[in-house]
């Protein structure tokens, strides 16, 4: 195994979370003042009357193709301002016979989190309190299969040292007292010394872009919709933040705003889109879209960037000659939870 | 039109003008009230920051509410129907309380949506026409749907019915008895569909199930009586308004025998999730029982169980419920019990575990019960100042007195003629 499959996992510092959460904390009654001050002014000042524009801005699937570019505009403006560097709103709309796909090869994952925190840095996340990750990696102990653990959970029988006539009573059958085998029991906030870990394997999750999104039923003002080319996306600016959708999603995709999001200009990434990475506000949900802004240049997404063991996969998947295409033709490959007839586009495979 | 001015400053006079006990009482509700005010000013400043919620559990104290109080403006129905299907003369001479109950809980119900929303501002994008209704697909918007136009059935029915009684005019039965049919129907509707909008998740598997429906309905139908007498009880006690006996008796015999069934759904409930025991009982166990060493919810569920179990025994026994302390002390442990049945057995343990299998406990922050509390206080305000107008008006108290009332309608019309009209033989004391 090379030295860098053995990376270590990242931590996250804690104390500099608590630290900004006082700070956070501390600049409230300023912040309360500047959004009063923001909503009652009356002048031209370009802040001003850009959140007005926006306040009252369509849905972007409803706007004109002047209205996007207008909505684009202003928030291109807003952005720059707030972040201090030029930052770039793209409003690429879906290529023609293009359906995204994404295949991980659960065999080759190491559990580094490396796709976990290039996703965060590619996307914008809000970095702290709430700290929001699209992908998490859920740790999958081998040990509830071992040999010692087999037989664990019978009600005492014959064989047993402790069994006594008043054991015949309700027969629960074979491991009844713990979940042994039982899937998605795993974890996610493994913080071992090195990965990957000799008891262990992991099953990264993230949005699965399904065919028939749970998410996008549930949503009163159809803020979340499917994209021609397979991506559910989010209009961030529509979002009222009722949470029907984190609520209806079986894969826990969904992640919430619950505060204005933290993220500091340095680590701010400009070039953006509209349905993708573009920074969020408070109270609104998001989620993973297969770096749109990346993908619908032809590029790959963060993630299968940074995979340092080539466990993801993604493409087109209605090109015969894909990568993507070839895994699920020839590999053994499953989807989550595919009794719920959500019909994801992320599969996972085995070699 | 000016006899609709005359009938808003009579009423508002009316309710002006109390003990300084009732002035105390609205007092600290507005103070209370207050504090709903502000929670919802800092929600729309810093987001739901404040409150506990989290990706884990993202649903709590204020959902939980919701869907309680849904569930009592449809109990209302338990005070309409008797009176308008089965003529039940004693419910029908108070059923505008009933009426002012459904109302006030639906106010309440969007009292608690709007800390509920992330983005209560942008609250106008679910408006048709300016936003956009995904209706019929969300379910949500059927919710929606359903409660709002129970408001306004509900205020037709009675604001119509007062404003009649206040000029002493016969009530139209061809526009009012329609009405008053429909808010009946309208009733079941608004808790079937607010069932629906949460056992249409199977991504939560302790609400996937298809008795959620009737189950919110019989607890409803419990727990909405039982505040329905705990209110009477006091308007009784309070108030120069007769509440008769019969029609306390008859409420108090469907919160029995609703909250009875409610007892059978939950044990079939309990039954077919832990025999089998799958994952997607997990849950449940949770709730009953703790798991992985989290059993933060279990001496709630237990207490409830413990509540609903006793008041049901206590009110099987008709000299129990017949006499008004004791019953009141019944009516109490079910309202008690229900709430605790819907927010800390329904809403919380559903998102424990995630779907994918996390546990993560949730309790409420003092910010969340805080609004949770003024916006209770804010409701029990406008029940006080509603009921107190409709008492006035039901007392004769508020009154229109002028010669334009016209003896003649009841001598011309006498099958619409209701007993507040100054020509019904009731009124004079004579029997017909």
């Amino acid at each position: 195994m090379s030295e860098e499959k053995k990376e270590i996992a990242q931590d996250i510092h804690t104390s500099e979370e608590d630290k900004n959460r006082r700070d956070f904390m501390k600049d409230m009654g300023a912040a309360a003042l500047a959004g009063a001050a923001a909503l009652l002014t009356n002048s031209d000042d370009a802040e001003a009357t850009s959140t007005w524009a926006e306040f009252f801005q369509k849905n972007y699937r409803l706007m004109t193709e002047e209205e996007k570019k207008d909505a684009i505009l202003r928030l291109e403006q807003r952005y720059s301002e707030e972040y201090g560097k030029t930052v770039t709103v793209d409003g690429a709309p879906p290529m023609k016979d293009v359906l995204f796909g994404y295949a991980l090869n659960i065999q080759k994952c190491i559990g580094c989190r490396r796709c976990v925190y290039a996703c965060v840095k590619e996307n914008n996340q809000s970095r702290n309190n709430p700290e929001i990750q699209w992908i998490r990696v859920i740790r999958m102990e081998k040990g509830n299969f071992s040999t010692e653990n087999m037989d664990k959970g019978y009600p005492a029988g014959e064989g047993d040292q402790t069994y006594t006539n008043k054991d015949y009573g309700i027969q629960v059958g074979g491991n009844a007292y713990i979940n042994a085998g039982v899937t998605l029991e795993g974890q996610h906030y493994y913080q071992p010394e090195q990965v990957p870990e000799k008891d262990a394997f992991y099953f990264p999750i993230q949005c699965m872009q399904c065919e028939k999104p749970p998410c996008v039923k549930v949503c009163p003002v159809r803020t979340t919709y499917r994209e021609p080319d397979g991506i559910v996306v989010i209009d961030y600016n529509w979002c009222i933040g009722c949470r029907m959708c984190i609520s209806a999603c079986p894969y826990w995709a969904r992640r919430f705003n619950w505060g204005d999001p933290n993220l500091p200009a340095q680590e701010m990434n400009p070039k953006t889109h509209y349905l993708g990475n573009r920074p969020r506000m408070r109270g609104v949900a998001e989620k993973c879209t297969f770096c749109l802004q990346r993908t619908r240049q032809g590029r790959y997404t963060a993630c299968v960037e940074v995979c340092p063991v080539g466990a993801r996969k993604f493409g087109n998947l209605l090109d015969p000659g894909s990568e993507v295409r070839k895994i699920l033709d020839r590999k053994r490959v499953f989807r989550l939870k595919a009794d719920l007839n959500t019909y994801p586009k992320f599969f996972y495979f085995i070699d | 039109m000016t006899l609709l001015i005359k009938f808003a400053i009579d009423s508002i006079v009316y309710i002006l003008k109390g003990s300084v006990k009732f002035y105390a009482w609205l007092a600290l509700l507005g103070f209370l009230s207050l504090i709903y005010f502000f929670g919802l000013y800092q929600q729309l400043v810093h987001g739901l920051i404040f409150t506990n919620f989290n990706d884990q559990v993202s649903w709590g104290l204020y959902e939980s509410n919701f869907i309680f109080l849904v569930g009592v403006a449809a109990a209302a129905v338990t005070v309409v129907f008797p009176a308008y299907v089965y003529h039940h003369k004693q419910l029908k001479s108070i059923v505008v309380l009933g009426e002012m109950v459904a109302i006030t809980a639906v106010t309440m119900v969007i009292l608690f949506i709007l800390l509920h929303l992330g983005r209560a501002d942008r609250l106008w994008h679910i408006i048709p026409g300016i936003g956009i209704f995904n209706f019929p697909n969300s379910m949500l918007t059927w919710d929606v749907l359903v409660l709002n136009v129970y408001l306004g059935l509900n205020v037709i029915c009675a604001f119509y019915y007062l404003y009649k009684k206040y000029t002493h005019q016969p009530l139209n039965d061809k526009f009012y008895l329609p009405v008053v049919y429909i808010s009946i129907v309208w009733a079941l509707s608004i808790h079937t569909v607010t069932a629906f909008l949460i056992n249409t998740m199977p991504a939560r598997p302790m609400w996937f199930h298809s008795m959620m429906p009737i189950k919110f309905i019989s607890t409803a139908f419990a727990s909405g009586p039982a505040l329905i007498i705990i209110a009477f009880l006091i308007i009784k006690r309070t108030t120069a308004l007769k509440i008769e006996d019969e029609a306390i008796e008859l409420l108090a015999q469907i919160a029995t025998w609703c909250l009875g069934i409610a007892l059978f759904l939950a044990m079939s409930e309990i039954v077919t999730e832990l025999y089998p025991s799958t994952e997607h009982s997990f849950s449940l166990k949770y709730l009953l029982f703790g798991k992985h060493g989290l059993s933060k919810l279990v001496p709630w569920i237990w207490s409830s169980f413990t509540l609903n179990i006793v008041a049901f025994l206590l009110l099987l026994n008709p000299n129990f419920r017949k006499n008004h302390n004791k019953l009141l002390i019944a009516c109490v442990m079910i309202f008690v019990g229900v709430w605790i049945e819907k927010g800390m057995g329904l809403v919380v343990p559903a998102y424990i575990p995630t779907p994918i299998g996390e546990f993560s406990e949730y309790t409420p922050s003092l910010f969340e019960i805080m609004n949770a509390i003024g916006a209770w206080a804010l409701g029990l305000m406008m029940f006080t100042i509603l009921a107190k107008g409709a008492i006035g008006v039901l007392l004769g108290e508020i009154s229109y007195d002028s010669e334009a009332v016209k003896k003649s309608d009841c001598d011309k019309e006498p099958l619409v003629c209701h007993s507040f009209c100054p020509g019904h033989p009731s009124s004079t004391g004579k029997e017909k």
